[in-house]
């Protein structure tokens, strides 16, 4: 099994979501019989639950196929399929960084979208060589030509050696594997009798095998036995096994340079294998580590509140679990007066966030409450201290402040043309600044590609719904961190009763805060339940009311009709509003149900 | 108007009247009776009352037999304060039925000299030709569902009645039994409060010394929850409703019919017997269909309800005296919340150590109560507490279903 270096091609499968790379990567591994018939499914890389259900790829996954080309040579093939959805380039940018090759489909359907284009520049910027496969050919409304002349046009690619294919039928596959065989490069030089060097390209915890590395060797070779050591931190261990994904693992004697594969070494903790490290060996380390990966930034912050208080510890242990396999995570434990204990959250995109609120839910049955998702702010102090702010409770005394600082995104948007208005429409509202506007395309096809730059902020709540619903669908929409700038940004303070609620508590434009204030005060007023006293809701910037609500007092509620036959029932909604009670939250001499404050904050900002 | 401070001071002579709490000690009884049919079903209705033709009403005689027998069994030596035919519309069952209950329940228990005896009657022609033979049969009070007294109002709530045919009722009853009572369903649809003034007016120059007032509730589940969701009518919001409440409270205390329960006018002396045993906490047996009692065995207190539907009650019944579910006893705590629910909604109040005997925990009952909270409520003016016991006031009153579970603690 062993190939040397000319006949290894190690590549990612890269495109737009949905443009089909998983039902791809499922005909290249059944063609080169990695899984027998019986045992494909659709989609068969995407094993868990959450990405069976909503067909979409959150994990990069690895696999290694065999294929005997026309020239007569077996090739080796390490096959990585990626995620389309934005929030998780991160996880492209590993693979892409892992190999050598990129698969850049498109979907006939719908040429080039967003994602396609940050993709396949992120190939570029990596040095691949690119294979475009124009995907979807079985559909009616496939057009093989228009796709070829966007990928030309827009993405100034040489389309000449695009493979027409369809994961759906099988069309073309020979075609593409023939294309990687031959178009792809092996491996860059790799030195077999040199010091073991090799990149850990991702872990996670498997229930049967333990903490799995995933690996790509560059130098000297990795085998059962060996000793290790992790160079970031020192970290020494024995590997326990040798083994690659077919995608069924299967073990092998080594690894060796340009290979791809897995190795386990009875670790404990995950925290011990950071991705991008350089792993060697023990007693004949290399000189010097390899460049690893930018580290992966949470860009989107929002609290997690157990919905029963009891359930605080389960949640630590919870969020310890689900971070074993998704290093992206981050967490830290806060506590809040009208949600009680918590973890300040931060996640890669709001898809990521809702994500991981699914897989607390699910896996480990628990009942969230979600706080209004943020993003981390720089606050310049006059004392020329500069703090990042995490969570807006947290934002010092406004006069101890200079300015403040927020992220800034720039996204870039393609859009048909007629509904280009709307869209630029909410970028103005969302306080963007256009940088370009051009066509892509020509006749019919014609899209505008929009370039703006845009605070996080604005983008986190609801811009890719909005983005989506006022475009029918037929916007895509792809961003990067573009930096800090300086604004005229305000703690928009919700007051109960003259006292804050801290869950509520939000950092916002001056110009949108009455807007967002009374916004707020208006669906308090309608989600909290009149009571016998008077309610006051107010929003406030520093000491200045800006907005103001009243729930008013409750005037008459009593039963008219109360005998012997009432009682039970009559007790029953006595104990349900008990029951309720457990839930509440004191404000003044009046109770606010935590379930109010839970749907102020799932409407987000309508 | 009697000062609301003097009436908490007086709650324990005011208390000690009808039927105080802990009659249940002094093995003292009520006796429910429900007859679930009637001619038609009223849109309002949410009441266990069916519209049912060719009634076996031997078989159902025999039921009603039959289960006075099975509590009788389970609460010997209990003494029968007074008995309650209710429905459903009672007055269509047959005097006979009647007598025949009244003589098993003296068969079966001692019965007081004083025992009241009420059935509900609905105002028709056919039901008030029987009210002299049901009094023969030992009904010595009736409570008649006038409802309105104009015609307009009594179309829209679905009676078969009209005006006229109600005062006659209201008339036989005064010449007929000792004592009568009737029902008003007010805040209706298109109301003001001047016409229900005046209706008032002609209502105390009808009544004896009691009367119900009823704010008009929408139920669930009956056809005016569907119309008023679909906005066909709408009755008066939360303010107008409050504002009938307090006309209805003022002008009946100025005819010398104060409330004597939130929807309960009274006569000091002539209040329902029957029913003050509900609101005080004492303990009564539930009969026929639906029917639910409170019963205290070894110091335990023991909720029953017989099944709703009255075929499969008529048929259990009829062979073993129920057809209720064995229930577990009440835990303290229940039973001090039921306690307190039901006297609450006294103008009287409640006595601490009556809520202490409800509770049965041979402890302190106001462990149960959140302090503070009560005293905010005083502090509003809504609740009255010393030493002897805690009255609602009318403003407290009206806000009762709140007010309950603020100042209750945890279980
Ligand atoms: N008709 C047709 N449908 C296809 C083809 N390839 C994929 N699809 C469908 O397109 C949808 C998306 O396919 P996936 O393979 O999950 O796409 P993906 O690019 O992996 O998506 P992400 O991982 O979420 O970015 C699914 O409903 C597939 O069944 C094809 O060649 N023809
Ligand atoms: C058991 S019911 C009926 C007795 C008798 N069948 C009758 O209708 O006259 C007792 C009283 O409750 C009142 N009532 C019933 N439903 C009501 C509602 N939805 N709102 C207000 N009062 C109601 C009526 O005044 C009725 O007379
Ligand atoms: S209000 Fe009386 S008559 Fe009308 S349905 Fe109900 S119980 Fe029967
Ligand atoms: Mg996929």
């Amino acid at each position: 099994m062993s190939h040397t270096l000319e006949h290894i091609r190690n590549f990612a499968i890269i495109a737009h979501i949905d443009h089909g790379k998983s039902t791809l990567a499922d005909r290249l591994i059944q063609t080169c019989g990695g899984l027998e018939e019986r045992e494909m499914t659709e989609q068969v890389l995407d094993n868990t639950d959450i990405e069976r259900e909503r067909g979409i790829t959150i994990k990069a996954q690895t696999v290694r196929l065999e294929y005997t080309a026309k020239d007569g040579i077996t090739y080796q093939l390490n096959l990585m399929d990626t995620p389309g959805h934005v929030d998780f380039s991160y996880e492209v940018s590993r693979s892409l960084a892992s190999c050598e090759g990129s698969i850049l489909v498109v979907d006939a359907t719908q040429g080039v979208e967003a994602q396609t284009l940050a993709n396949v520049y992120m190939a570029i910027e990596n040095d691949h060589e690119i294979v475009p496969a124009i995907n979807k050919i079985d559909l009616p409304s496939a057009d093989v030509d228009f796709a070829k002349q966007q990928i030309e046009e827009v993405i100034g690619l040489d389309a000449s050696g695009a493979v027409p294919c369809s994961g759906k039928t099988g069309a073309g596959i020979h075609d593409l594997l023939e294309a990687i065989c031959t178009t792809l490069p092996p491996p860059k030089e790799g030195d077999r009798n040199a010091p073991t060097k090799a990149l850990l390209v991702d872990s996670w915890y498997d229930i049967y095998l333990g903490v799995v590395v995933l690996v790509r060797v560059v130098d000297g070779t990795l085998r059962k036995g060996q000793r290790i050591k992790f160079m970031s931190n020192g970290k020494m261990r024995e590997i326990d096994r040798v083994g690659m994904f077919t995608p069924k693992h299967v073990l092998l004697d080594e690894l060796g340079p340009g290979e791809m594969g897995f190795i386990t070494a009875s670790i404990k903790d995950i925290s011990e294998t950071n991705v991008g490290d350089t792993i060697t060996d023990e007693k004949r380390p290399c000189a010097e580590k390899l460049p690893g990966f930018k580290p992966s930034i949470p860009m989107v912050f929002c609290s997690f509140y157990p919905a029963d208080a009891g359930d605080f510890e389960k949640l630590r242990e919870s969020l310890g679990k689900v971070r074993l396999n998704d290093a992206s995570l981050h967490y830290e434990m806060e506590s809040s007066q009208a949600l009680g204990l918590g973890f300040r959250c931060g996640f890669l995109g709001l898809l990521h966030m809702e994500i991981i609120q699914e897989r607390l839910s699910r896996e480990f049955d628990l009942d969230l409450i979600p706080t209004a998702p943020s993003v981390v702010y720089k606050i310049n102090m006059t004392n020329g201290e500069q703090i990042e702010l995490y969570n807006p409770v947290d934002l010092p005394d406004v006069v101890k402040i200079k300015t403040i600082e927020e992220p800034w995104i720039r996204a870039t948007i393609l859009v048909p043309d007629e509904y280009l208005g709307g869209l630029l429409k909410l970028c103005q509202d969302r306080r963007g600044v256009q940088e370009q506007l051009t066509y892509v395309g020509s006749g019919s096809n014609a899209r505008a590609m929009l370039v703006y730059r845009l605070p996080l902020n604005e983008v986190v709540f609801d811009f890719y719904d909005r983005l989506k619903s006022l475009s029918k669908g037929y916007a895509s929409f792809d961003y990067e961190l573009d930096g800090y700038g300086e604004n005229d940004l305000v703690k928009l303070e919700i007051r109960v009763n003259e006292e804050p609620v801290d869950a509520l508590a939000m950092i916002v434009h001056r110009d949108s805060a009455e807007t967002r204030g009374r916004g707020m005060c208006e669906r308090l007023k309608d989600l909290i339940p009149r009571q016998m006293f008077k309610i006051a809701i107010q929003a406030a910037i520093g000491g200045k009311i800006i907005a103001r609500e009243n729930v008013s007092a409750l005037r008459k509620d009593v039963t008219a009709k109360c005998y012997g036959g009432d009682v039970s029932r009559k007790k029953k909604l006595l104990e349900k509003q008990k029951k309720g009670k457990a839930k509440m939250r004191q404000y003044g001499n009046v109770e606010i149900p935590q379930s109010a404050f839970i749907a102020a904050l799932k409407m987000g900002d309508e | 108007m009697p000062s609301e401070r003097r009436l908490c001071k007086k709650l324990s002579s005011t208390l000690t009247n009808p039927a105080p709490l802990g009659a249940s000690e002094k093995g003292q009884l009520g006796v429910y009776i429900h007859w679930p049919f009637c001619l038609s079903k009223c849109p309002y209705c949410d009441f266990n009352s069916h519209v049912r033709e060719g009634i076996d009403e031997a078989a159902w005689r025999a039921a009603y037999v039959r289960s006075v027998e099975h509590y009788a069994q389970r609460l010997p030596g209990r003494q029968v304060r007074s008995i309650f035919f209710g429905g459903g519309t009672p007055s269509l069952m047959s005097p006979e039925t009647a007598e025949a209950i009244i003589s098993e329940i003296q068969k079966n228990w001692q019965v007081s000299n004083d025992v009241e005896i009420t059935l509900e009657a609905n105002p028709t022609s056919v039901e008030i030709e029987k009210f002299r033979a049901f009094q023969m049969a030992g009904v010595n009070r009736v409570s008649i569902g006038v409802q309105a007294l104009n015609d307009t109002d009594l179309k829209f709530l679905g009676r078969e009645h009209s005006a006229k045919e109600a005062i006659q009722a209201i008339e036989t009853a005064r010449k007929v039994f000792d004592r009568y009572s009737f029902d008003l369903i007010y805040a209706r649809p298109e109301q003001s409060l001047s016409a229900w003034e005046d209706e008032l007016a002609r209502a105390q120059d009808l009544a004896d010394s009691h009367l119900s007032l009823y704010q008009l509730t929408i139920e669930r589940n009956t056809p005016f929850y569907m119309s008023h969701e679909q906005g066909l009518f709408s009755i008066p919001e939360e303010g107008l409703a409050a504002d009938f409440y307090t006309l209805t409270q003022e002008v009946m205390e100025g005819y010398g019919l104060p409330a004597y329960e939130v929807s309960n006018h009274a006569r000091a002396g002539e209040e329902s017997r029957h029913n003050m045993i509900y609101w005080t906490y004492g303990d009564y047996v539930g009969i026929g269909p639906g029917a639910h009692g409170r019963i205290t065995i070894d110091g335990r207190k023991y909720p029953t309800r017989e099944h709703q539907a009255p075929d499969i009650w008529l048929d259990r019944a009829g062979k073993d005296g129920t057809a209720a579910k064995a229930e577990a006893s009440l835990s303290h705590y229940d039973r001090f919340m039921e306690a307190l629910m039901m006297g609450l909604r006294l103008r009287a109040g409640v006595r601490w150590e009556d809520l202490d005997r409800a509770a049965g925990h041979g402890e302190s009952a106001q462990v149960f109560l959140d302090h503070a909270k009560l005293q905010t409520v005083q502090d509003q003016g809504w609740a009255l507490c010393d030493d002897d016991g805690i009255a609602l006031t009318q403003e407290g009153r009206l806000r009762l279903n709140a007010l309950l579970p603020y100042i209750l603690k945890e279980a």
